[in-house]
């Protein structure tokens, strides 16, 4: 999909994050075609304006420069996209923006606290889960729900319920180990 | 992905209504100029593809509170039409009692895509025929009526061996279908004439002359619920799903097994096939096989036999004959050694 140049926020607003719609209420525009939304990202409220093809990875990447989500495939099949939404984990790319309104939504980019990385990326990096990378974000926000969904009891069942996110450097077995080391620190 | 406009619906009339002034008449399921959006993981996919380029869509989700309960009361299930597939695979009541529901689901697709997909999106999704998903293909009935099939002599090693036509060989692809055909599934929908039940059995259409018209529903009407009657074969039940690889996969076969067994005889069998068929599949021919005998391996492998007596293979899928009644004949034995 290249759906970049249909959206109606332009490149220059990349940075501000927002498109301020004033004081209309969510909802669709009297044509439909563009869609206006509030939504919670990472502990922020956003308040957006975006053509109604724009997927919630595109929102997240094109619109608020948050690029740690990132375009695998586009059709829900890599998981490198995945996202928290009302903490469930989702695949950004198959989610319409237009239909994330009133949703909080955490990505990579707000993981971190003050007392620095979460767990789960410390894990990672400690039992070196991942080699070039472009799957990581998507594993770490899919291992986070999948320790708090009670679906990383055993190995078995972190790669049984971990089977949404590939690995193309197959750095699989240390992604198990990553999980299993945070799984302790997560109280879980 | 082309324009289209986009609604928030406010209940499931004005959702049906909207659709309803937008319907026109003799338009292909894929054709509708207007879509309901619910989890969005087919639809959305598939318009990317532009396989479907609908003028509009109804986005369900807003009033998913409503259409999300899992009950059960006086011996009869009732699954909202908006329950994710993630709450129904991990409800302990569901996998108590209706084992096989539950495990249909769990087995399906991905953890995201269970979070995000809805039970009536779900019995709802497209064949995964890659004739019908790739564009460049010019020959696909299901897309484009009277196009010709180039799955027939093409790559179809995961397509349909039963309830095939000359016209279509696509299977369908879902697991949480075979549970409700195998459990004699109702169907509640609410068209723009009001609420109707029919039996989920007559939900969707083998392919025949039309395989662009793959359900019953009509333009613009909208499942809310799924009533499944218990039984005394509900809770020794459970779905078998063998696929290329481990999980995240389709079947290339499947096996939704209920039994009831009495003083070590079969009083009732429940079997549905998935993976293997173009519609959700039930076997009644192979469960009546089953009745008023011990269920041993032979029994089990003489109800494959008679389920895929039917079957009519292409160059590339005549393994699924065999696949599936190995599925069906194992899924059958440890249905029966379950200790319940």
């Amino acid at each position: 999909m290249n759906d970049r140049s249909a959206t109606l926020d332009s490149p220059n607003q990349l940075n501000s994050g927002l498109h301020n719609s004033g004081a209309a209420p969510a909802g669709e525009s009297p044509s439909g075609f563009e869609i206006s939304m509030e939504l919670r990202v990472n502990g922020q409220s956003r308040r957006l304006t975006a053509d109604a093809r724009v997927t919630l990875l595109d929102l997240l990447r094109d619109h608020l420069g948050l690029t740690g989500a990132k375009k695998g495939c586009d059709h829900g099949q890599c998981g490198t996209c995945t996202v928290l939404m009302d903490d469930r984990r989702a695949f950004s790319c198959l989610v319409l923006a237009a239909a994330a309104h009133g949703s909080d939504i955490v990505t990579i980019e707000g993981l971190e606290s003050a007392d620095g990385l979460h767990p789960m990326q410390q894990a990672f990096i400690d039992q070196d889960a991942f080699q070039c990378g472009y799957c990581t974000p998507g594993q770490i926000m899919s291992a986070i729900a999948c320790v708090a969904e009670g679906h990383a009891k055993t190995e078995a069942e972190i790669r049984e319920y971990m089977s949404g996110n590939l690995c193309r450097c197959a750095a699989y077995p240390n992604i198990v180990a990553a999980i299993l080391q945070a799984r302790g620190k997560l109280g879980v | 992905m082309r324009p289209f406009r986009y609604q928030r619906a406010r209940d499931a009339g004005d959702a049906v209504g909207s659709a309803a002034s937008l319907v026109r008449a003799g338009l292909s399921a894929v054709e509708a100029p207007t879509q309901f959006l619910a989890g969005g993981t087919t639809l959305i996919d598939l318009m990317k593809l532009d396989v479907m380029h609908p003028g509009k869509l109804i986005d369900i989700k807003p009033i998913a509170r409503r259409h999300s309960e899992i009950e059960f009361k006086n011996g009869t299930l009732r699954l909202g039409g908006l329950v994710r597939m993630s709450d129904a695979a991990d409800h302990p009541m569901l996998k108590r009692e209706f084992p096989v529901i539950a495990q249909s689901l769990e087995y399906a697709a991905s953890p995201q895509l269970r979070h995000m997909a809805t039970l009536a999106g779900n019995v709802l999704q497209r064949t995964r025929c890659h004739y019908f998903r790739d564009v460049s293909w010019k020959s696909c009935n299901k897309r484009k009526p009277g196009s010709g099939c180039a799955a027939m002599d093409g790559v179809n090693r995961r397509h349909a061996v039963l309830g095939v036509s000359e016209h279509c060989i696509a299977a369908y692809p879902g697991d949480f279908a075979q549970a409700l055909i195998a459990l004699d599934a109702v169907v509640e929908i609410l068209g723009a004439s009001g609420a109707m039940m029919i039996p989920f059995a007559q939900l969707h259409r083998e392919p025949g002359t039309a395989p662009d018209i793959e359900t019953r529903l009509a333009p613009g009407a909208l499942i809310t619920a799924f009533m499944i009657p218990a039984g005394p074969w509900t809770r020794r039940s459970l779905y078998l799903k063998i696929r290329d690889r481990e999980s995240f996969d389709f079947a290339l076969a499947s096996a939704a097994v209920a039994l009831q067994i009495e003083d070590g005889a079969v009083v009732a069998a429940r079997i549905a096939l998935g993976g293997v068929a173009t519609v959700p599949w039930r076997a009644h021919d192979a469960e009546a096989v089953l009745i008023g005998r011990p269920l041993d391996r032979n029994q089990a492998y003489e109800a494959a036999r008679v389920a895929f007596a039917p079957a009519n293979p292409r160059a590339g899928n005549r393994y699924k004959v065999e696949l599936g009644k190995r599925t069906l004949a194992r899924a059958l034995l440890a249905a029966a050694a379950l200790e319940i």
